[in-house]
């Protein structure tokens, strides 16, 4: 018997309608675990570099994390992977929500989309019943609203919907795939569903899954229950209210914004907006929020809450989670108010709330400096919010500037021309991130954004406090309960990380401590990611009651395969490298590692160096970033150095030597501008 | 009147203002039923269920109860604070016109039995937020349970003989005794 897995992908080949229920090799999971781990390695095998994103033998794959299904508190997430039409490299986004217990409880671990429909349709899994229906009436259909269609149209109030709007359906570059209370958002999935023809996967599934040793797991079980009582309890003092507990960022709970308004940055990424938040602000905002807000709401099998129902006046009620509360209100320098309406557009339009707001804020930015004309916006209206909607609707239609718009800062920039590049100026590997500007480099957060495959900060930090608290009294007593760390030494590190002085950044954390640390932090979302656990219990806050030391036990327990600390470290590097491994294929290089130019003011290029060096080395990559032959035989991943001779991107008995001795150069001369 | 005897009530209250639709309260249910305990997990089993509707606001845990051997001839639907709720929504039994509190593979029927052997029910224990609260009380009563079980008979055959008739009653009485 298979134990957490149920052992089954479901492979459906959209081109000739052909659908398949295939057996799984329970080696892999021994060695990729599931979720992400399992999505890597199907990717490596199957989609070699020259396909292209939106062609008919891109993959798109919803893995659901190796422990979903089982009584494991907030383990519920849904692993969608496939190549990213943005960034042409690996995608892989997690939703939250109730879809991927359903489709554990309908017998499949994944779904494998290949090929792609000449026509729009949805699949209905409904336990070993799995059909391609005709979705012709659902063109143009937002994604929530196709959830209640299908729902009701099936007679099946309890089946679980993803589903694409309308910028899935036109192949917008940071389209998401919405499931009511959550998405999977980053790196434009949305828009390859669409390229697939397929608009909502419904299952609905009534089947048992079990587990291998179910009193001890239930034991651990129950212990993350009340450590998760004993967090909410004890919030962890001197850090600001979203940090001090667990769960994703309560931002549906807390009316304070103080931080984020006037410490991240508005429009395009650009102003800071010091004082803005003032007493009438803050009434008007809290005021607006308890309006709209009806109740706060979980993914399954989770207490916390991080979510709520929105209805403001004149809008169908929506889901909202997390930081999309902001990401519109700051682009167009409005109010919460506009942000709320605006982002239920959004969420039927199905669109990435990080991207899309950036995108509107760069095209105004460029109107504004004459690189785009009024000409090319066509009956726009005058004020901001007015010009968000317009350009919303275009982009998600692909009218006219949309077109270009839709495809994300980068390539429009690229198409646009005209010294439009300067525009696009908060990218990573052509990605949109969160609008943030700083003044002194963080060497742990410049790795974490350099060498980030997740493409997305806060999925890759975490768990590691992030800045030095003031007093040493306060250190020490953060450290005493601090079980998390892998390792005694880490609390030592954060003793001794002051906030001035010779202990500060950039030089404090040294490069082998920082080195370090954003080698467990990564290592913690990635087991998240192969698992299906919610970060917001696990990787992402401070003090998790999921981490290193008792997951190998989950896993034992649950899953049945034998697993202690070291062994779950080295599979998570394993798929850890696979993921690096298809990005390096696809061309990712040390060149593309580094952050936006302007996130922070004062730069050090020779430590930056450094601390890239000291990773790459950490990880047994090349001065290039390419892991090296021998790295990967002790990975077990002969295959990839193979794959990686024959195309020359390593060559036998030596590693690549850095191409890049050029690269301190450029770093060095640009500090001097 | 007969003597007094003490009698444990159980409790359960279900706070829907409190509940945010996780469904953690099915999952330790039907892990709490499975057999070997504890060996499987599946929501289809659960002798509670969380009737839930986001967009609607509608978040109603409902405990199964007893087995109904036909649907009731007609339906009820409630409209509460403006919200409508679907057909039977609150109603606990087990019951042919639909599949809820019900075995997924046997179709046999499923009972809450507020989670024999442990301390407290388990789902209340897994619901953190107090959507679902425990309370037990004792409660004395009459030891003549045999009276009032007469009484009560007595009441429901004045009924159907009110609904059908004393003859047809006293027909099929008839007829019922001679089958055994
Ligand atoms: S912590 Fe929040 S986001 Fe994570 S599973 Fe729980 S409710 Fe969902
Ligand atoms: S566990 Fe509590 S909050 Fe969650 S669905 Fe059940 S009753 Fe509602
Ligand atoms: S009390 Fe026990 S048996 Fe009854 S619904 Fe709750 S968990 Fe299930």
């Amino acid at each position: 018997m298979r134990y957490a897995e149920t052992g089954f992908n479901l492979e459906i080949d959209l081109s000739r309608g052909n659908i398949e229920k295939v057996a799984t090799d329970p080696r892999e999971t021994g060695l990729y675990l599931g979720g992400l781990g399992t999505n890597a390695k199907i990717l490596w095998d199957r989609v070699p570099p020259e396909v292209e994103p939106f062609s008919p033998d891109n993959l798109l794959i919803f893995g659901a994390g190796l422990l979903c299904g089982t009584p494991a508190t907030g383990c519920n997430r849904t692993i969608v992977s496939t190549i990213s039409p943005q960034t042409r490299l690996m995608a892989f986004s997690m939703m939250g929500g109730f879809w991927a217990p359903e489709l554990k409880y309908a017998g499949f671990d994944k779904v494998i989309l290949r090929g792609k429909s000449p026509d729009l349709v949805y699949l209905w899994i409904n336990n070993d019943n799995v059909e391609i229906r005709d979705a012709s009436h659902l063109k143009g259909k937002g994604s929530i609203e196709t959830a209640e269609i299908l729902k009701k149209e099936l007679n099946q109030p309890k089946a679980q919907v993803a589903a694409i709007g309308m910028a899935g359906e036109n192949r917008v570059y940071y389209a998401s795939i919405e499931q009511g209370r959550s998405s999977a958002s980053r790196g434009g999935i949305g828009a390859v569903m669409g390229d697939k023809g397929v608009k909502a996967i419904v299952v609905r599934g009534t089947k048992d899954i079990n587990v291998a040793r179910p009193e001890e797991y239930m034991g651990l079980c129950n212990e993350v229950l009340e450590y998760i009582k004993f967090r909410e309890e004890n919030p962890i003092p001197g850090v600001m209210a979203i940090l001090s507990g667990l769960g994703s960022p309560q931002e549906m709970k807390v009316h304070d914004e103080k931080w984020h308004t006037e410490n991240f940055m508005w429009g395009n990424s650009r102003t800071r907006r010091k004082g803005f938040w003032t007493e009438d602000v803050k009434k008007q905002w809290k005021k607006t929020m308890e309006n709209a807000r009806t109740r706060l709401i979980s993914c399954f099998n989770c207490p916390m809450k991080c979510g709520a129902t929105i209805s403001m006046p004149g809008f169908p009620t929506y889901m909202m989670k997390c930081f999309t509360k902001l990401t519109y209100t700051m682009g167009a320098f409005s109010d919460l108010d506009f942000g709320l309406k605006i982002a239920q557009r959004a969420t039927e339009y199905g669109v990435d709330g990080f991207s899309a707001p950036q995108v509107m804020a760069f095209a105004l930015e460029l109107l504004e400096n004459g690189i785009l004309t009024k000409k090319d916006f066509p009956g726009m209206p005058e004020d901001n919010e007015g010009r968000f909607y317009y350009l919303l609707d275009k982009i998600v239609r692909r009218e006219g500037i949309g077109d270009v718009l839709a495809n994300g800062t980068y390539w429009a920039a690229k198409e646009i021309g005209n010294g439009a590049e300067n525009y696009a100026h908060n990218n990573i590997k052509k990605h949109e991130q969160l609008p943030l500007k700083l003044s002194m480099l963080n060497p742990i957060y410049f790795l974490m954004y350099s060498t980030g495959e997740k493409m997305n900060i806060t999925q890759i930090e975490g768990q590691f406090p992030q800045a030095p608290f003031p007093t040493r009294e306060q250190r020490e007593e953060f450290v005493k309960d601090w079980i998390q760390v892998p390792d005694e030494k880490f609390k030592q590190y954060f003793l001794d990380w002051e906030l001035r002085g010779e202990n500060s950044i950039p030089y404090y954390p040294t490069v082998e401590m920082t080195c370090e640390i954003v080698d467990w932090q990564e290592r913690m979302h990635y087991i998240d990611d192969a698992l299906g656990q919610c970060a917001g219990l696990s990787s992402f806050p401070l003090k998790p009651p999921y981490h290193i030391h008792n997951y190998p036990k989950f896993i034992s327990s649950g899953a049945g395969i034998d697993m202690d600390e070291e062994k779950l470290t080295k599979a998570a590097k394993r798929y850890r490298t696979l993921v690096r491994a298809i990005n390096i294929r696809r061309g990712m290089r040390r060149k593309d590692e580094k952050p936006p130019e302007n996130h922070w003011k004062k730069r050090f290029p020779e430590l930056e160096n450094d601390l890239l060096d000291g990773y790459y080395k950490l990880k047994g990559w090349n001065n290039d970033g390419i892991p090296t032959k021998e790295a990967l035989h002790e990975l077990d991943l002969d295959y990839v150095s193979e794959d990686f001779l024959k195309r020359g991107i390593l060559t036998d008995g030596k590693d690549m030597p850095s191409k890049d001795a050029s690269s301190k150069k450029a770093l060095a001369g640009k500090e001097t501008n | 009147m007969g003597d007094k005897k003490k009698k444990i009530i159980k409790t359960i209250n279900i706070d829907v203002n409190q509940c945010n639709g996780c469904r953690a309260c099915e999952v330790i249910c039907s892990c709490f039923h499975a057999a070997p305990k504890y060996s499987s997990n599946n929501p289809a089993r659960s002798r509670i269920r969380v009737v839930r509707d986001p967009l609607r606001d509608v978040y109603v845990p409902v405990y199964a109860g007893e087995y109904a051997v036909a649907e009731c001839a007609g339906r009820d639907k409630y409209t509460i604070d403006g919200k409508e709720y679907d057909e039977c929504s609150f109603c606990r039994a087990s019951c042919p016109s639909r599949d809820e509190f019900k075995e997924p593979d046997s179709g046999l029927p499923l009972k809450c039995d507020m989670c024999e052997g442990e301390e407290e029910p388990l789902c209340v224990k897994w619901c953190l937020v107090d959507a679902l609260t425990y309370k037990e009380r004792e409660e004395e009563i009459e030891e003549d349970d045999e009276k009032e079980d007469r009484e009560e008979l007595e009441i429901g055959l004045e009924s159907l003989a009110s609904k059908y008739g004393l003859e047809k009653l006293m027909d099929s009485v008839a007829r019922l005794s001679k089958k055994d």
